[in-house]
């Protein structure tokens, strides 16, 4: 089992991505460039954090068109596991792999802060390492993570089990100051209907050891690692 | 074949949430601007490009749009105006 790293110009969480694979899960990790047409026969891709062509024009706008994009799209069409983070998940929704948007955080700054996500759906080939309502300390780090999307389009998240974390506060509830970016229906992450594309906006590479200040990102790679490998 | 300037508004879809907009408004109506209802900041692009007629020219700016100047979930566009560069 192999993930692939992909970095863009201005990534900056592909180390993480990458150490997080390699040292924290003991898996193989090799890492793939913007500008290649190769995948190398990775299993999984993982579409980093940061901030790919300094988010001109939009987030993730440009990095979509990028050379690799189509080998990774064409990878997600073949029901192949693609997990974007942060940056990440603003380039699979450009990239049409997911639906919606992200938009500017409704507070217009920036936020660096360890959240409270709650696990909505634990029968992802992500998340099955999880219990289904758990609560998970992720950090998240962006200015750009408010989701949203039209309300059919919610609709339809919500009736197909397709939103995965919520931002929650620490007893569980649907709090305005839990929610980081104001995002619709304190929506963190979601998956594509074929349940083979995650998106999500908080860092699980970045909470894969207690020195970190948290290990409960590690189960979703050891979800991935568990069901992709199976 | 003949150079043109096209310029595009894009701004986001009615109905979605403007942070940016509604800050700028509350700021107007600190400083007096009371007839203001609503902002909505957006982006203005102009282009410079080949066409072989106005209407082409405008033609190719919106599927520029379409593919990747305006994000079709949460913005709307309009041609601003078609000039001789």
């Amino acid at each position: 089992m192999k993930f692939g790293i992909v970095t863009f110009p201005g990534s900056n969480c592909d180390d993480d991505a990458y150490f997080a694979v390699t040292d924290a899960l003991g898996a193989q990790a090799v890492r793939l460039w913007h500008k290649d047409h190769d995948l190398q026969g990775v299993d999984v891709v993982v579409l980093p954090g940061g901030f790919s062509y300094g988010d001109y024009l939009r987030a993730g706008a440009i990095a979509r068109f990028s050379p690799i994009m189509r080998e990774v799209i064409e990878h997600a069409r073949r029901g192949a596991p693609v997990l974007g983070i942060c940056n990440g998940f603003q380039i699979a929704c450009e990239a049409h792999l997911l639906p919606g948007a992200l938009l500017r955080n409704a507070s217009l700054r920036f936020v660096s802060d360890m959240v409270t996500l709650r696990v909505e759906n634990a029968a992802t080939r992500f998340t099955n390492r999880y219990a289904p309502g758990q609560h998970l300390r992720i950090p998240v780090a962006h200015g750009d993570g408010r989701f949203t999307i039209d309300a059919t389009g919610l609709q339809r998240l919500q009736d197909n089990g397709q939103v995965v974390f919520r931002y929650v506060d620490a007893s569980g509830r649907f709090t305005e100051d839990a929610n980081p970016n104001a995002a619709m229906d304190h929506i963190a992450g979601i998956i594509n209907e074929g349940g083979n594309v995650l998106g999500m906006m908080p860092h699980p590479e970045r909470a894969v050891d207690a020195l970190l200040g948290s290990n409960d990102g590690l189960a979703l790679f050891e979800s991935m690692l568990a069901t992709v490998a199976a | 074949m003949t150079r043109y300037r096209v310029a595009v508004h894009i701004v986001p879809r009615k109905g979605i949430l403007d942070p940016q907009g509604r800050t700028v408004a509350d700021a107007l109506h600190a400083l007096g601007f009371g007839a203001v209802h609503d902002v909505h900041v957006g982006r203005h692009l102009v282009l410079e490009l080949d066409g072989d007629t106005e209407a082409a020219a405008s033609a190719s700016v919106r599927t520029m749009c379409d593919k990747l100047l305006a994000n079709p979930v949460t913005e709307d566009y309009e041609i601003a105006g078609v000039t001789v560069a």
